[in-house]
């Protein structure tokens, strides 16, 4: 073999392994670009990432917090209730206007009294300071309690969105020259009453209890509607997606025959979980609500569509962890004359139980963001009034869920409303981040390895 | 008796039976379940199935059966002319449901009584106002044909219901007595329990299918009443996307389709270099606890609802792209673009591309890549020469569910890609696509059996379609090129 070595045409070019050659140092620098590449890729994706989660954060904290003007109001009896008997029936005439105008005079009185100059802003541009929500919260509170009259109480009514965003600094004189709904001179007043204390910001409740208000009002927005109609569903979905999935998926992997029909269920689940999301939607609205003739915007029809898209997520991951439960269980329990159907229910399931319970989290986690199947069905629909409790029929009625709350209000043309949505964004966040640590968490305290 | 009182009661008596079946079959045995054939609490199962299903079963198939029956008999009051014509029949039908229900509500306010409901006369009362009243409300005033059919249809639905709760816990109670009288000790409880339950989850399994062929159907029977109504040639071959109002509508699906490929490739073009070459270093080259770190983090972004990307669009994303390329050179002045959307749904893509990359390139046995390095090849040749084309079948599977995903994304596109639906080549420009426009001709206000509003379920039929073949297509590449090793 020696004598091939010897005829080779040339001498190959000698190098040293000590002393790197051109071509080396070459291959090296490719090497050093390509690794730099796979990093930046991942930096990139997630700076990304960040910036986004820091833009929502930035922009939707302040939702959690409202400006609010205090001062006192004499409630007139004579004016509230007219007919003077106290009664909820005569009263309940006085509609709104009475009650904004009652307001109104005192916030006029109160800035008087208080010594703050108003010389020079019309007295019409001071009235809109004060949120069109104001005399509908007072309504109700002294409907609620007509004792009230005749005494002087210290309110808390919400300031206009405008005034609301110049003390978050969304609104600025700049932009105020520019903006119809809001003067320079009432950014000026608010300055005032911020000093003479009557007017600042303070923690919103209202944010995740109050449903939604209408584009005059976005100071008076809040998510309870959402928050409920969410909740809703992600229990309806719970109760109707995990016992069917987790049904069929013992089935198709314990006791199915291999054969067509079985092979179809099979493709079939594949091909479920890679269909897009809105033709989820398309189906509940020719089926559940057309068809079946169910509430447009019920938490109900909601719920039985996200059942319907999430149950290929549960079948797949139960099925794994049925899947991972190793055949020597299984013979050990036949083995001392369990049943099939025992061997299943008493050995196999409760093994399989920690990796059901966190395929199961995860996919009702994505079921909760889910948006475009529920616009489908109707639940972008402008809903005033909090759905009923569960057992007086509350899934019947007409609500929303967290992200459509999240889209209705990013396409309303008021600049206010966009923090409200990256507020709603933050408490979706919440609950998917709580959902994931749970699912983390049964994972880390279950997780088995045979 | 309402369904749900009558499910209580069939829930009750299996409890009972179950009680009872298991005490029985101890009797029967003597006290000593060595006797018996099954454990006792087969025998209990057996009762509380055969006291429930028969009943249940029964209820499902009255509750589909009864409306048709009592609508059957009701409309026989309706005027000739109106029973004639389907459309007009439904409607009154309607109309005489609603008036019932009003019935029924002003009934449990205490506005009207029994016996002046049935002494009510359409001509001397003015019944829509009553019922407004008690807050139903009511399309027009109630005809006299109207209300007796609707006298005619509470009656019905009372003798119904009565009948209805009758039947079904009789069937309840019957069932429960003979399989108790069934117990002894030789019989099979068990054999009979698990068949019930395999038949449960043979049922649970067939809702996939179920929901295949409802997605097929619902899709199907409508897109069928679009092309009725416009001729299918000028669908898929028109160039004109304007829906009106008043009709002559031009529902040309080719911009739609065109804005919809144009995101699709954008987003590739974001999604596969980043999510590649992620997938690659992770696999590759970052040590165990940087990937134990990372792998997570990137798998983030798929876990944030879409709606959070497309409001990042809107709001971030589109006016950065607009202020510092489409204004600067001229190229629009629109935030939502094609690239806005396209390059959100990239972001949204690269964990989908790079965890399905990732599991692929680790699928790729460790000798190929020591054989590489025994010959002196670097870790980059390594992957580029050897490691990579193994996993190419994997990788264009990869890349084709994306592809799918991209084309079936819905809330980023709605929220950042525009309206208007155009024929362009500007990326900067505001195009439309599929989904978008499912929700707009679905969430407007026009009337459901317009062709604008049905030509959402042909847009949704040819998602359906192009996405499913894209998935096949996946699946059938992986498995045909895929390399066995071992």
């Amino acid at each position: 073999m020696s004598d091939t070595t010897a005829t080779l045409p040339g001498e190959p070019k000698r190098g040293s392994i000590l002393v790197a050659s051109d071509r080396m140092r070459r291959r090296n620098r490719i090497e050093g670009i390509f690794r730099w590449l796979g990093l930046t890729a991942i930096v990139a994706s997630l700076s990304v990432l960040a910036l986004m989660l820091f833009t929502i954060f930035r922009d939707g904290s302040s939702a959690f917090f409202q400006a609010k003007l205090s001062f006192p109001v004499t409630l007139e009896a004579q004016v509230l209730d007219p007919a003077g008997n106290r009664s909820r029936d005569e009263m309940v005439k006085q509609t709104t206007v009475t009650y904004g105008k009652v307001l109104e005079g005192a916030f006029l009185a109160a800035l008087a009294e208080k010594g703050i100059q108003t010389a020079d802003i019309p007295e019409k541009d001071i009235r809109t300071m004060l949120s069109k929500a104001g005399p509908g919260e007072l309504r109700a509170r002294v409907l609620a309690e007509p004792g009230l009259l005749g005494q002087t109480i210290e309110v808390t009514v919400l300031a206009g969105g405008r005034i609301d965003g110049y003390l978050k600094g969304r609104v600025t004189m700049q932009s105020a020259e520019r903006d119809g709904n809001v003067t320079t001179e009432q950014l000026v007043l608010a300055d005032r009453l911020k000093d003479a204390g009557m007017l600042g910001l303070s923690w919103n409740w209202n944010f995740l209890t109050n449903p939604d208000a209408s584009d005059q009002r976005p100071e008076a927005a809040g998510l309870g509607v959402a928050i409920i109609g969410s909740a809703f569903m992600m229990v309806l979905v719970l109760i109707m997606c995990v016992p069917v999935g987790v049904a069929s998926s013992i089935y198709l992997e314990e006791f199915a025959p291999k054969n067509r029909f079985t092979d179809l269920i099979e493709v079939n689940i594949a091909n479920l979980a890679a269909v897009p999301s809105i033709v989820y939607g398309i189906l509940g609205l020719a089926i559940f609500i057309n068809f079946a003739g169910f509430p447009q915007s019920s938490s109900l029809v909601g719920a039985l569509v996200l059942s319907l898209q999430t149950l290929p997520t549960v079948i797949i991951a139960t099925r794994a962890s049925i899947r991972a439960v190793p055949p020597s269980i299984r013979d050990a329990a036949l083995g001392v004359g369990a049943s099939r159907m025992q061997t299943v229910f008493h050995h196999v399931l409760p093994l399989a139980m920690p990796g059901i319970l966190t395929g199961t989290i995860l996919g009702l986690a994505s079921a909760l963001g889910e948006t475009a199947p529920l616009l489908l069905i109707g639940m972008v629909a402008f809903v005033s009034n909090h759905p009923s409790g569960p057992l007086d029929g509350g899934i019947l009625d007409p609500a929303t869920a967290l992200p459509v709350q999240v889209y209705s209000w990013a396409t309303r043309s008021d600049p206010a409303f966009i923090e409200r949505s990256n507020g709603a964004i933050i408490v979706l966040l919440v609950f998917l981040l709580a959902m994931n640590v749970t699912a983390i968490l049964l994972r880390r305290k279950f997780e088995r390895r045979w | 008796m309402t369904v749900l009182l009558l499910l209580t009661i069939l829930a009750v008596l299996a409890a009972a039976g179950y009680v009872l079946g298991r005490r029985r079959a101890l009797a029967v045995a003597g006290g000593d379940p060595k006797q018996l054939h099954s454990l006792p609490g087969f025998y209990g199962w057996h009762t509380a199935i055969l006291a429930f299903v028969p009943g249940f079963l029964v209820l499902l198939l009255w509750l589909v059966i009864q409306p048709l029956v009592i609508e059957r008999g009701v409309a026989a009051h309706l005027p000739e002319s109106v029973q004639a014509d389907p459309a007009a029949r439904q409607l009154a039908l309607a109309d005489v449901r609603r008036v019932a229900s009003g019935l029924d509500v002003a009934l449990s306010q205490g506005a009207l009584t029994e016996g002046a409901i049935a002494a009510l006369d359409a001509s001397a009362t003015d019944l829509r106002a009553k019922l407004g009243e008690v807050g139903v409300a009511l399309g027009a005033a109630v005809s006299p044909e109207v209300l007796a059919a609707a006298k005619d249809y509470r009656e019905a639905t009372a003798r119904a219901a009565t009948l209805r709760a009758v039947v079904i816990i009789a069937l309840a109670l019957g069932g429960l007595a003979w399989a108790l009288k069934r117990i002894a000790p030789d019989f099979w409880a068990r054999n009979r329990v698990e068949k019930v339950v395999l038949w449960l989850l043979m049922l649970a399994s067939l809702i996939a299918i179920l929901t295949t062929i409802g997605i097929i159907w619902s899709m199907l029977s409508e897109s069928i009443n679009f092309f009725r109504q416009y001729p299918i040639g000028d669908f898929f071959f028109g160039l004109t996307w304007s829906p009106k109002f008043g009709g002559g509508s031009e529902l040309g699906f080719i911009p739609l389709f065109w804005g919809t490929i144009y995101i699709t490739v954008i987003a590739l073009l974001v999604a596969v270099p980043l999510g590649l070459f992620a997938a690659i270093y992770l696999a590759e080259y970052a040590s165990k606890r940087t990937r134990s770190w990372i792998k997570p983090m990137i798998e983030v972004i798929a876990g944030i609802p879409t709606v959070v990307y497309g409001l990042f669009a809107l709001i971030t994303v589109g006016p950065f792209l607009r202020d510092v390329f489409a204004q600067p050179f001229g190229l629009g002045s629109s935030g939502s673009s094609v690239m806005t959307a396209g390059v959100v749904i990239g972001i949204l893509n690269i964990p989908f591309i790079s965890s399905l990359s990732d599991d692929i390139i680790n699928a790729v046995p460790q000798s190929l890549r020591d054989g590489s390095f025994g010959i002196g090849a670097t870790r980059s040749e390594t992957i580029r020469q050897v490691v990579l084309p193994a996993a190419l079948p994997g990788i264009a599977g990869a890349i084709l569910m994306g592809a799918s995903r991209a084309i079936g994304e819905t809330m980023i596109v709605v929220m950042g890609a525009g309206a208007a639906a155009k024929l362009s080549l500007n990326p900067f420009e505001a195009m439309t696509t599929m989904t978008v426009k499912i929700v707009g001709q679905l969430t407007g206000d026009t009337d459901f059996h317009s062709p604008e509003t049905l030509v959402a379920f042909a847009l949704g039929m040819t998602l359906f379609v192009i996405t499913l073949c894209l998935n096949v297509l996946a699946v059938w590449i992986v498995r045909k090129y895929r390399e066995q090793y071992e």
